[in-house]
């Protein structure tokens, strides 16, 4: 069996494993749902219903999937990559037929009372295959154009699903992880030099054909990015989001208008005010002070991560850690910067903090096998 | 699987490289999303937070109680009521329909306020609340209010409504409020935000329109916090308005009430002043109208009613309509002529029926003429040619001028509705406005106040004010606002020789007290209530010679809108002139009998202050006058109690 070629002989076993968690990691997780409770019950007006308490029972669901998964040997959930995508890949299909349309898309299925988004599953599912992968294949192999080939069709495939829903923030997130995950990896920098200079040459081509015959989107797709470039330009439509969430932001000042104060969000000035956009109301109610601490939790939680890869000589289990780190970083940055005016509005929730079931199951998850490589990393000599 | 040595240390050293790049790039970003932060925290904080502000605070209004108005002995005139009204918010009502459906059968709902209702209902936003019902009764409201839990999203409320408590007694004088129009709204050029509040109301005629800016009071206000569809979470601040001025006006509504009566539905006018103070003590023009009415919302069919009565009862006659004065304006030629020094007293004009003059024949009143007539028997018996005689002596201008010195030709400034200024004709107006020579005969007409001459009765009233003292008195309506005294104008002496005032007052006082005076059957008997006044008789119609020849048609003969006015100016007492009245009667015939009796009882009513002694009246017309008290007496209280159609 392939877990035998590891070197088991210092990696603890038994109950004795807990004491090798990621105990930082761990609790850094804590303080920043502990963050989302908080705002939750700020935007219900000061109660824990509707969204503060399932939001806590999520958590402790969460945190006992965590400790649960980070029990088992990092080995198994290897094996278990190619099941995990294939699982996943199986899921996006299945919710093009049977899903629920919310938002104008569909997002999730119903399984018995779980409300499963199959692209969140994704985003752990792509992590895992391409960090299998790589494990997989000798490393003078990397950069060969057939090896990297293969990889890119594993991303765009369920890229091309989910942007079939369509959800263009996930769709985003999974090719951005995943070109990320195979850089770290190690193929060849040129590769994603030739990829970059195509798509600037792509974005520039589009805005040069405005106006012009070939034009190459349609005019309201151009508004739609002249209202991100210029939210004041249409503030009670499309900028409207934008523009009062910056508001919001703004009018928190220093030190903000105190636990509660926020009147932007509570009075409804904002939407999306318990998911997408609840890191308004932080830095309505909490001011820089607040929301410059929640940014400094969640840069320790990508360096926790980071650290602890870069100290894991199991090449799957590091960059599992860092893909998976990867992930959470593209999920706070895409929603800060989006409610900062620094990106489009797109559907991606904040991290831990934002109210919502499966995204908040699936990161614990994921948080569970990176605490798995940490307990089960390969210790003494190599 | 296979699995050949994994953790190679070349393998791990580069993906610790490339890690370390990514991760390196990930604190980059985390640092621009710091600075960021800053920048829209730090930097623009109170740009953000003035917006947010904005976002978060409306302005309410909060209308003012209107002032309101009091005769001079502070009898209410125009006050504030109680309206009840009844609302229904549809997110508390959840099926309109059935609430609605449930409230018709405790109130009485207006099918077409109804269907209005309920539009609006649907174009409006859910938490706002739409009148369902508007002025229902106290009784109406209790029953809602009882079967409250049967009812959700009813709420009976409470506003200010203006009420006149007088009817149409007042409503030439004080006018009435309504809700306000575009074209209110245009008389602004920046109109004041008060104006938009829903079913503000605003003076639309008389005073309520002139002193609309010291009766309309200054708007209080509220800051509330609404939410982003705009609906009120709280109250953050209150400031109380400060309601309109108090208004007191001159008039005596005893008196005022008295001579609406007295004019019945006679389209008529009376004007009482104080020669004191100028003070306007009456103002009443008939028939009139409930303003009351017009508050409310008037009916287009009532509307119609009042527009299409030849009477007009919408017109305020006693200051926008003028009637050529007749005889009344005799006293003006007499006067100019004699400042002139070109008649005396004792003087003679030989009468013979008719005068001459280039070539055309004017007529006297009486075909037989008169005989010899010096100053005072020519004034008391209303002899025309002795007053032609004067015109061709003294000229227009001359007459002209002493008509303006007695307050004629100008809009006096009583804070009514559309004052005329009336006509004073000269050579430069006719040549102006007519695009003609004055003639010789313009003159002839003028000088017995036909032709082109027009007052208005308030301006007759200020005319015989002026006579009476000597002064340049003009009226005054308002006493006082807020409690402050508004100035009045008892005048300065018109510098006019008091010995021909005298001649003239004392021609007047022959005109009542004379058994040859044409308003001898209009006299008072009480000493010291002797009344001194005018008849005039002012031709619509000019009589042909014709008609002249087979004998001219007896009024009561023509119809009603062809009759001349009657006219009748005088002051009282003659010793000690206390008032000066003016009354018109349209199409009422001759001023002797049809204007003379109303202004002798006028007099009376407002020299006693109340119904006079029937031995102040000569005693032949002590039963009619009697009569006549009781019947007024009866009707007074009436048209005095609120009015009962007031919900």
């Amino acid at each position: 069996m392939s877990y035998l070629e590891y070197n088991v002989k210092h990696v603890p076993s038994g109950p004795r494993k807990i004491l090798f968690l990621n105990w930082p990691l761990a609790l850094l997780l804590g303080a920043v749902a502990s963050v989302g409770f908080l705002m939750l019950y700020s935007v219900a007006g000061g109660s824990f219903s509707p969204w503060a308490e399932p939001q806590m029972k999520r958590f402790a669901a969460g945190f006992v999937i965590m400790l649960f998964v980070a029990m088992v040997p990092i080995w198994f959930w290897r094996n278990l990559a190619v099941v995990a995508y294939a699982v996943s890949i199986a899921l996006l299909i299945a919710v093009e037929f049977f899903g629920a349309v919310g938002m104008g898309a569909q997002r999730w299925i119903e399984l018995g009372p779980l409300r499963l988004q199959p692209s969140e599953l994704m985003k752990i599912g792509l992590v895992m295959i391409l960090a299998a992968y790589y494990d997989w294949l000798p490393v003078k192999k990397t950069s060969r154009p057939l090896w990297v080939v293969i990889p890119v069709l594993i991303i765009l495939f369920p890229t091309a699903l989910v942007l079939n829903q369509p959800d263009l923030g996930t769709a985003i997130l999974l090719l951005t992880a995943g070109g990320l995950l195979m850089f770290m990896a190690g193929v060849h920098w040129g590769y994603f030099a030739v990829v970059l200079a195509a798509l600037g040459a792509l974005i520039t081509a589009v805005f040069q054909s405005r106006g012009t015959d070939w034009q190459l989107l349609k005019d309201y797709q151009f508004r739609r990015i002249d209202t991100f470039l210029d939210p004041s330009s249409d503030p009670l439509g499309a900028g409207y989001h934008i523009t009062q969430s910056k508001i919001a932001l703004g009018s928190g000042g220093w030190t903000g208008r105190g636990f509660m104060q926020g009147t932007q969000s509570r009075l409804n000035f904002l939407p999306e005010k318990h998911t997408d956009f609840i890191f308004t109301t932080l830095a309505e109610e909490f001011g820089f002070v607040g929301a410059f601490s929640l940014l400094g939790l969640y840069a320790l939680i990508i360096f926790f991560c980071i650290s602890s890869a870069l100290q894991n000589r199991d090449r799957f289990a590091s960059l599992m850690t860092l893909g998976i780190a990867t992930t959470f970083f593209l999920f706070f940055a895409v929603n800060m910067s989006m409610v900062m005016g620094l990106a489009p509005v797109v559907g991606v929730p904040l991290p831990l903090v934002s109210y919502g079931g499966s995204a908040m199951l699936i990161l614990m998850l994921g948080f569970g096998l990176v605490q798995s490589a940490h307990v089960h990393r390969p210790r003494g000599a190599a | 699987m296979r699995r050949p040595a994994k953790d190679t240390a070349a393998s791990h050293r580069k993906i610790s490289r490339r890690g370390l790049i990514v991760g390196g790039l990930q604190a980059g970003f985390v640092g621009l999303l710091g600075f960021r932060m800053r920048q829209l925290q730090v930097d623009q904080a109170d740009e953000f937070r003035f917006l947010a502000e904005e976002n978060r605070v409306n302005i309410r209004l909060i209308p003012p109680a209107r002032g309101e108005i009091f005769d001079r002995n502070g009898v209410a005139i125009a006050e504030n009521e109680p309206a009840y009204r009844i609302t229904i918010v549809r997110e508390d009502a959840g099926d309109v329909e059935a609430v609605v459906a449930r409230l018709g059968k405790l109130v009485e709902l207006d099918p077409e306020e109804l269907e209005r209702a309920m539009t609006e209902m649907k174009r409006s936003a859910p938490f706002l609340p739409i009148t369902v019902a508007d002025r229902v009764t106290w009784e109406d409201i209790s029953r809602v209010a009882v079967n409250g839990p049967a009812l959700p999203g009813v709420t009976p409320e409470v506003g200010l409504s203006r009420h006149y408590p007088m009817g149409r007694d007042f409503a030439h004088v004080v006018g009435y409020v309504g809700p306000v129009s575009d074209r209110d709204l245009s008389r602004y050029e920046d109109p004041p935000p008060l104006l938009r509040i829903p079913r503000f109301q605003i003076g639309k005629v008389g005073v309520e329109s002139r002193l609309e800016e010291q009766l309309r009071g200054s708007a209080g206000a509220k800051r509330v916090e609404v939410n982003a569809v705009g609906r009120v979470m709280r109250e953050l601040s209150r400031r109380e308005g400060t309601g309109g001025a108090t208004v007191q006006l001159t008039i005596d509504s005893d008196l005022q009430n008295y001579v609406q009566a007295r004019l019945g539905e006679e389209s008529a006018s009376v004007v009482v002043m104080d020669l004191q103070s100028g003070d306007l003590l009456t103002a009443a023009s008939s028939p009139s109208y409930d303003p009351n009415k017009f508050v409310r919302g008037i009916s287009v069919a009532d509307y119609g009613l009042l527009r299409d009565n030849d009477h007009r009862p919408l017109a305020s006659k006693t200051v926008q309509d003028a009637y050529p004065p007749g005889s009344t304006f005799k006293m003006v030629t007499v006067l100019a002529a004699m400042d002139a020094g070109l008649v005396a007293p004792d003087e003679t004009v030989w009468c013979p029926g008719h005068l001459e003059v280039s070539g055309r024949k004017f007529h006297c009143w009486k075909r037989a003429g008169h005989g010899h007539m010096n100053l005072e028997q020519s004034l008391r018996e209303s002899c025309d040619v002795y007053y032609y005689d004067l015109a061709l002596k003294v000229g227009i201008e001359r007459i002209a001028e002493m008509a303006r010195r007695l307050g004629l030709g100008q809009a006096h400034d009583v804070p009514m509705s559309a004052v005329t200024s009336g006509l004073v004709p000269d050579k430069q107006w006719k040549q102006v406005n007519r695009g003609a020579d004055w003639v010789i005969g313009d003159s002839v007409n003028a000088s017995i106040g036909q032709g082109f001459v027009l007052t208005s009765p308030l301006q007759l009233a200020v005319m015989t004010a002026r006579i009476a003292t000597g002064r340049s008195i003009a009226p005054r309506l308002i006493k006082t606002i807020d409690g402050i005294e508004q100035p009045g104008t008892p005048g300065e002496s018109l510098g006019l020789n008091e010995n021909h005032l005298r001649q003239v007052r004392r021609a007047m006082y022959a005109v009542s007290n004379n058994r040859r005076g044409t308003a001898y059957g209009s006299r008072i008997i009480a000493d010291e209530m002797r009344l001194a006044g005018k008849t005039g008789t002012s031709q619509v119609r000019n009589i042909t010679a014709a008609e002249r020849a087979r004998g001219v048609t007896r009024n009561q003969d023509l119809p009603w809108e062809r009759r001349d006015h009657a006219l009748f100016v005088n002051f009282a007492p003659y010793d000690n002139p206390r008032i000066a009245v003016a009354t018109v009667v349209e199409h009422g015939g001759g001023g002797s009998t049809a204007a003379a009796p109303i202004g002798r009882d006028v007099t009376l009513q407002a020299l006693y202050g109340e119904d006079p002694p029937l031995d102040a009246y000569p005693s032949k017309d002590r039963s009619r006058i009697k009569a006549q008290q009781e019947r007024l007496a009866r009707e007074r209280p009436l048209r005095g109690a609120p009015s009962s159609d007031q919900a």
